[in-house]
């Protein structure tokens, strides 16, 4: 579980064009359940997104995650708990050009250090899950539409993370591409995958694979409601209302 | 150890991949930074060649030198010199030199004539003949006579018989001699045997002793000049360590400039890098793997500049005679149409060239790298 | 002045050194007066950047001081010929009296370097990066040591005077003489062959023993520092007379010539890493353990311990090889 309490997000704090992205939320996301962020552009869910992925530290209030409190952690430590526990599918999913998908897909767990040839290994298995088995050694640039998504989502599960957190994933995707996300999704949560997807694509926050919608707006919580079959176990608390 | 091994591989081999996605601006700094190396190297090898050629020259030479001085001038030495010098304890191999210059008309050139000493079995000379310096060969073209004329001072001609070719070795010194027999030499320079000669060498059997026998040969001699080996190859490392030092002082702006060029590459990062960088920062990467990475780019840059400019200036001093830099270095040659070095590179060499080119330039780079490894992860999101 | 490349490169990279040493310095106190890990403001996390910036610069600082003082040595080695009376690196340094101070503070940079490098490793295991303070005053108080040591080289470097007639090595380092060298080679070769080869087991299973505690620790890298010294003055009163078969050639420098298969580097080498090693870690542990490296920081230490050991054996088995190789015989 990822707990925020009372998280304060300032841009160029200090400075003449400072912006509060997010300003005093307080929420709690349960494990293996899946979460949308709701909200019209600037309403702060992506930054949101980067608190609770250690993208970024609060400028103000604390994150926990299970136990750990992550939002005091020095870069260093913030990244590894970064690696280890989140995926990440971004907008127009963000691939590294010039590089094979393949090379992509083991990008992430670089750092580690794992032996080469296993690493090879575990990434040539999630690109034939994902069937893109002779398409992996094609540049991220050359790759369809369809099959930069599925790179994307073999990517962010490259570490075996606990958590997968996906940002505006279906902006700009056709219908099929959007279907094919949720099912990809679906799948994700039935493995036991805790998901967290920031959109203002109502076909996403329609879908039945969603447990729970948050709605944002000028950096603060609107509403959370729980819409899935299985509500969640912790009930999240209300942020301030606007 | 094992992890920091996986990381490092994993690191290189991203960034020979990157390097490579970024063809033309690496390629032109590979090409400066080899220039600069180039230019370097060169300066360097030819200095170090150039002391070699006359460290190998010195090594026959006597350890001791004496010279008459008349009115402050070389003039001949008396020959009861050689026997009071054969008293002193300590100096063995006492003799008179026999040499002068000879300045030939026909071709312009300045010859050294000699007469080789007593104990120089291998290049003993017969009267009317003659062994000569491959320069000198190569001038009067003898290998189609097998003949050298000369025309002595006073206007007398000279058919020597050429025994043989002096070898290349240590050509820097040996180039324009011309070795002759005793008789022959004090003929061609009309010198009669109680003029005495040139100068006077002797050998020291225990080097520690030289100075010991410099002081007694003064007391005898008080008027005579008294050279040592190590003074004239002690003013051969000075002269050419300064000169050296000189050239390399010019080049400090080039280094200077090319660090200034480093700092502006590294600076430029270009929006598809940052946004590269952002994304690795973003799926796990850390600010010191970042770091890491362009360190090994850097490094990787160096150490081909490294390669290819020290290979350049290799052939460049060796193998093409170092065109660009003679004239400066050498300064003192006149009869060295076809100057080839002994090749010789010390370690010493190379890691100082690796030291006053790769620290300036990855320090010059260090701020830039660390600017892009700060970029922060979440602009993937923006 | 002698104008020559590799004093070229020296004085560039002294001056280098001391350039990012001092701009270190004045982040460092920017550091120690604003530094708090739990906050999340901007200045917090812009010094937290900085430290990266920081390390990284002395890491190259440090493979350049190694570098360097290995070319310092060869370099004063190969100058020899220039003047007169001198035989080796030693005599090159007699030059003036800025040379062996240089020399002595360039192999203190390194040392320094080194230290620094081993706690900040140290502190970069900790979550709350428990030493960062220590460290950054440790870097401030190692400053006058980088100014001296850049200014030492110009000084020396500068005042270098072909004319000059110096000492060679085998008028300092008799033990008939006067002075500091005198006395370095005038240990008896027993007593000293036994301090060489007992200190190094010794250090060697201080450094090597796992369950080593606080104490032990700060024990051990002040015996290593005494044992430097120790240990060179063995080598320069038993070893170095082994290594040149003559009782009376005593010098520490010409064991780093060719002809003598360059087996100064083998010793000095494992004896420098080494000793940087253990006061390193010695530093650590007088620092004390902090709650966020309860279990890294021992773990670090006996790691750091181990490589030490076998660096201590490995001296030892140099020096062993040089006396056993010998045809001289000092020891009845």
């Amino acid at each position: 579980m990822i707990r925020l309490e009372r998280v304060t997000r300032i841009h160029n704090e200090g400075r003449p064009n400072a912006v509060t992205a997010v300003d005093d939320v307080s929420l709690e996301l349960p494990d293996r359940r899946v979460t949308v962020l709701r909200g019209p552009s600037g309403s702060g869910k992506t930054t949101l997104l980067t608190l609770v992925g250690c993208l970024a530290r609060p400028t103000r209030g604390r994150i926990w995650l299970d136990d750990e409190l992550i939002s005091a952690l020095p870069e260093r430590f913030m990244t590894e708990v970064r690696r280890r526990t989140f995926g990440f599918i971004f907008q127009r999913f963000n691939l590294v050009r010039g590089v094979s998908a393949l090379e992509n897909v083991m990008l992430p767990a670089y750092p580690a250090g794992e032996p080469h040839a296993a690493l090879k290994a575990r990434a040539q298995a999630l690109l034939e899950r994902f069937h893109l088995r002779d398409r992996m050694h094609e540049k991220a640039e050359l790759l369809s539409g369809g099959e930069a998504q599925r790179v994307a989502i073999a990517r962010a599960l490259i570490n075996d993370p606990a958590w997968i957190i996906a940002d505006e994933p279906t902006a700009s995707l056709d219908t099929s591409l959007v279907e094919r996300f949720l099912a990809e999704v679906r799948d994700l949560a039935k493995a036991g995958k805790s998901i967290i997807i920031t959109s203002h694509d109502p076909r996403v926050w329609q879908a039945d694979v969603v447990d729970r919608i948050v709605t944002m707006q000028d950096g603060r919580i609107v509403s959370v409601e729980d819409v899935g079959k299985a509500p969640a176990a912790a009930a999240g608390r209300e942020g301030s209302p606007p | 150890m094992r992890r920091w091994l996986g990381r490092q591989l994993h690191l290189v081999d991203f960034t020979l991949g990157a390097l490579m996605r970024r063809k033309g601006r690496n390629f032109m700094l590979l090409t400066v930074y080899t220039l600069v190396i180039f230019m370097l190297a060169s300066v360097m090898f030819l200095g170090s060649a150039l002391r070699h050629e006359a460290a190998t020259a010195l090594k026959g030479a006597p350890e001791v030198t004496v010279q008459n001085m008349v009115m402050g001038r070389h003039a001949l030495s008396p020959p009861e010199w050689v026997e009071r010098l054969s008293r002193i304890r300590g100096a063995r191999n006492v003799h008179g030199r026999l040499w002068g210059y000879f300045y030939d008309q026909a071709n312009g050139a300045n010859y050294t004539l000699m007469v080789p000493p007593p104990h120089a079995r291998d290049i003993a000379v017969r009267e009317g003949e003659t062994v000569i310096g491959a320069s000198v060969a190569r001038l009067r073209e003898v290998h189609r006579t097998g003949y050298l004329f000369l025309l002595s001072p006073a206007g007398k001609l000279f058919r020597l018989k050429v025994a043989r070719t002096l070898p290349h070795r240590s050509e820097l010194l040996s180039a324009d001699l011309v070795l002759l027999s005793e008789k022959d030499f004090r003929t061609f320079f009309n010198l009669k045997p109680r003029d005495g000669f040139t100068d006077i060498a002797l050998a020291v059997r225990n080097s520690n002793e030289v100075p010991t026998v410099v002081n007694k040969i003064t007391r005898i001699l008080p008027g005579a000049r008294v050279i040592t080996r190590e003074d004239v190859l002690r003013t051969y490392e000075n002269v050419f360590s300064w000169r050296e030092g000189i050239v390399l002082a010019m080049l400090a702006a080039a280094l200077v400039a090319f660090a200034i060029f480093a700092f502006d590459k590294a600076s430029g990062l270009s929006a598809e890098e940052r946004r590269e960088i952002g994304i690795l920062k973003a799926v796990g990467w850390e600010t010191s793997d970042i770091i890491a990475m362009k360190l090994w780019e850097g490094g990787i840059v160096s150490a081909f500049a490294l390669v290819f400019g020290v290979a350049a200036a290799y052939a460049h001093v060796f193998l093409l005679d170092a065109g660009l830099l003679a004239p400066v270095l050498k300064g003192w040659a006149v009869l060295y149409p076809d100057f080839s070095l002994t090749p010789v590179i010390d370690r010493m060499q190379l890691l100082t060239l690796a030291f006053v080119t790769v620290v300036p330039f990855t320090v010059a780079t260090l701020v830039p790298v660390w600017k892009a490894a700060i970029t922060d992860p979440d602009i993937v999101m923006r | 002045m002698i104008f020559d490349p590799p004093i070229l490169a020296l004085l560039l990279t002294s001056g280098i050194t001391a350039a990012v040493w001092l701009a270190a310095a004045g982040f460092a106190v920017r550091l120690l007066r604003h530094w708090d890990i739990r906050s999340g403001s901007g200045r917090q996390i812009r010094l937290e950047r900085q430290t990266y910036l920081v390390a990284t610069a002395l890491k190259i600082v440090m493979v350049a001081q190694m570098a360097a003082l290995a070319l310092f040595v060869h370099n004063a080695d190969r100058m020899a010929i220039l003047f007169t009376g001198a035989m080796c690196a030693l005599g090159t340094l007699n030059v003036n009296e800025w040379g062996m101070p240089a020399f002595l503070a360039q192999m203190g940079m390194f040392l320094a370097a080194a230290i620094w490098l081993l706690v900040n490793r140290a502190d970069e295991m900790g979550r709350d990066y428990p030493h960062t303070r220590a460290k950054y005053a440790l870097l401030l108080a190692f400053a006058p040591l980088a100014l001296a040591a850049a200014a030492l080289q110009w000084l020396y470097f500068l005042n270098l005077d072909p004319n000059v007639i110096t000492s060679c090595c085998s008028k300092l380092f008799t033990p008939e003489g006067a002075g500091v060298q005198a006395d370095l080679s005038a240990m008896d070769p027993r007593a000293a062959l036994a301090l060489l080869f007992g200190g190094s087991g010794l250090l060697a299973a201080l450094a090597a023993w796992p369950r080593a505690g606080r104490w032990p620790r700060v024990a051990a890298g002040i015996l290593a520092a005494l044992y430097f010294t120790g240990a060179v003055a063995a080598i320069i009163s038993a070893v170095a007379p082994y290594v040149y078969e003559t009782p009376n050639h005593h010098c520490p420098f010409c064991l780093l010539k060719p002809q003598y298969g360059f087996i100064g580097y083998l010793l000095y080498l494992p004896l420098f890493v080494a000793t940087a090693l253990l006061l390193g870690t010695g530093l650590l542990a007088a620092l004390g353990t902090p709650a966020s490296l309860r279990d890294a920081q021992p773990a670090f230490m006996r790691r750091v311990g181990c490589i030490a050991a076998i660096l201590y054996v490995s001296f030892a088995a140099v020096a062993l090889y040089a006396i056993m190789r010998s045809h001289l015989i000092l020891i009845g």
